[in-house]
């Protein structure tokens, strides 16, 4: 096991100084790099879908409002206490952690006894009211902008901040999957009845993955008013909880290494297509995405990696003799 | 009232309606620990709607449930079965894209005293405990003979060991009761007899009380020292399992009304 954990340090290491030297070689641009961050935002956000949708089995639609109640959140307190170095980002994540991990705990507790659809339409519905705050917030707060959107974030967050955050994600979601806790999670999925036939408070522990991923989602967004230093209401439209969604689904569900290459693909593909494609036909890459996708789920139903992990991601238990 | 106390259970006057479906009426049952009961009856008699609402998966109308004399009419399924009921299911309800290890695991989980923060660290609370976890787990795959198929996903097992994987998860968390609905069923003649013998032997092993909802009558004649009949949520006889063959209330129900009508039908039909 020892053994493992060193193998995923290494990798983790050795690919943060791979991307470091390139940039420093100038291989990686500014742009680059933004989408770099990006797609390593969007990893957190859809391992955090992935808890909540692919493990825990509960089908959630409101993960954009998540991931804007973050960054509204730390782009708030960041820009009001005019906190313009780097390492203060570190207030801005935490108190995005804190604000969507209670927010997700008052609203799991009374939609999570909705199943399947209804679930999805619960909170579909939360995302929507989430978005009307956020359009009708400089009423209260002018600060944020409202529908004009919110302007002159501090623009904190740098590579190493997203490359730290998405280690630490995927290895504290690896770490909760194999865990008892995590055992219950899964078996929620799997058949909520014969869980509570074994004495599992299926309650308690979709509530669990239910905040726990909508942490992720704020967490994610504290990354992302940071990276762009502008914020819209439209960009946590209900639309982006479904972008979220088919990465999660794309990848894989309940794998985190499908998460991980399904996002940065995802990225990358969008952005890709910007700039292969020419001018004239630039709008088709949105025809383009939705038709691999179809391409995707008829020939590979079950994702990229279906339930399978990377080497490194997995985690091997001791046998006993 | 010591005489409560020894009960493992006591259900009193349970009913439990449906709009106007009488499911359960007036139903009353006692089992004296380490006892091995039947409960039989002709098919929608209300056998399972008595497990579920021993098991809390369906709130009574009326009637007391007593676990060695606590009541736990009230609790929901997760209490109940941490309390000491575990059961099986008529149409097996494993977790089937586990492994056959995961599914007993989880069913130990409620014991395991670490919390979110240890499976997140991984500390040393948690690996000691996973340790525990697993051997107690892969002792009972071992009683049951699955401890080879361990890491097999569930529902790849052949019908018999699926079967004999959800006692084994019923057992893990060694509970006071267990509930066994329609063990036998789509099971061969062959089969069956291996399911006796093993009732037989988890009744002595884990001096476990045992109440069995069979619709094969070799099956309870065989092994139940006592036998309470169910007819339309009623209990229309009781008793050991000579006594409940003789009964005639529990041939009529069974075969039809007399012998005189059965031949009118059959007159009918020609």
């Amino acid at each position: 096991m020892k053994n493992r954990n060193l193998q995923t340090i290494i990798i983790a290491i050795l690919s943060y100084i791979i991307i470091q030297l390139l940039m420093l070689f100038g291989i990686i641009n500014p742009y680059l790099q933004q989408i770099i961050c990006y797609a390593g935002i969007m990893i957190i956000s859809a391992l955090g879908l992935n808890l909540i949708y692919g493990f825990t089995g509960q089908f959630s639609l409101g993960h954009a409002a998540f991931f804007g109640i973050g960054a509204y959140t730390s782009a708030f307190i960041i820009k009001l206490a005019n906190l313009n170095i780097t390492f203060y980002l570190i207030i801005g994540i935490i108190a995005a952690a804190l604000l969507t991990g209670v927010i997700a705990f008052i609203v799991g507790l009374p939609i999570l006894r909705l199943r399947s659809d209804y679930l999805g339409i619960a909170t579909l519905g939360f995302g929507i009211i989430i978005k009307v705050l956020f359009d009708n917030a400089d009423a209260v707060f002018p600060i944020m902008g409202g529908s004009r959107g919110m302007l002159g974030i501090p623009p904190l967050t740098n590579f190493i901040w997203v490359f730290l955050v998405v280690l630490i994600s995927v290895i504290v979601l690896r770490n909760l999957i194999n865990s008892a806790p995590g055992r219950a999670l899964i078996s929620v999925r799997e058949d909520e009845i014969a869980s509570e036939a074994v004495g599992i408070n299926t309650a308690k522990y979709k509530t669990l993955g239910f905040v726990i991923g909508s942490i992720y989602a704020g967490i994610a967004g504290a990354l992302y008013a940071h990276l762009y230093a502008f914020l819209h209401p439209d960009n946590f439209y209900f639309l982006k909880s479904i972008d979220v969604l088919l990465i999660v689904v794309l990848g894989g569900m309940a794998s985190i290494s499908g998460t991980i290459v399904a996002s940065v693909l995802w990225v990358f593909l969008l952005e890709g297509l910007r700039i292969v494609l020419p001018e004239a036909i630039l709008d088709w890459r949105l025809v383009i995405y939705p038709l691999l996708l179809i391409l995707i789920m008829i020939f590979r139903p079950e994702g990229i990696f279906g339930k399978r992990e990377f080497k490194f991601l997995k985690y091997r238990e001791q046998k006993q003799k | 009232m010591n005489n409560n106390q020894y009960n493992i259970l006591e259900i009193k006057n349970l009913s439990r309606y449906f709009g106007g479906l009488k499911a359960v009426v007036n139903f009353n049952l006692t089992l004296m620990p380490n006892e091995l009961v039947g409960l039989i009856g002709p098919n929608g008699a209300g056998k399972t709607t008595v497990f579920n609402l021993i098991t809390g998966m369906y709130a009574p109308t009326s009637g007391s449930i007593k676990l060695s004399g606590e009541e736990i009419s009230n609790l929901k399924p997760h209490q109940i079965a941490q309390k000491g009921i575990t059961r099986t299911f008529q149409n097996i309800r494993l977790f089937s894209s586990l492994s056959v290890l995961d599914n007993v695991r989880i069913a130990y989980n409620f014991k395991v005293n670490y919390g979110v923060s240890d499976s997140i660290l991984h500390s040393k609370k948690f690996s000691t405990n996973e340790t525990i976890i697993r051997h107690q787990s892969m002792e009972v795959l071992e009683i049951f003979g699955l401890s080879n198929r361990a890491d097999e996903i569930a529902k790849n097992l052949p019908y018999g060991e699926q079967r004999r994987l959800e006692i084994a998860r019923a057992l893990v968390s060694k509970p006071k009761l267990l509930l066994l609905d329609e063990p036998g069923a789509g099971m061969n003649p062959a089969e069956i007899k291996k399911l006796m013998q093993l009732i037989e032997f988890i009744h002595e092993k884990f001096n476990l009380t045992i109440l069995l909802i069979e619709h094969q009558m070799k099956v309870v004649m065989g092994i139940c020292e006592r036998v309470v009949v169910l007819d339309f949520g009623e209990i229309i006889s009781e008793g050991n399992p000579d006594e409940i063959q003789n009964d005639p209330k529990v041939i009529e129900a069974y075969l039809g009304k007399t012998n005189n009508e059965c031949a009118d039908l059959i007159e009918d039909e020609n």
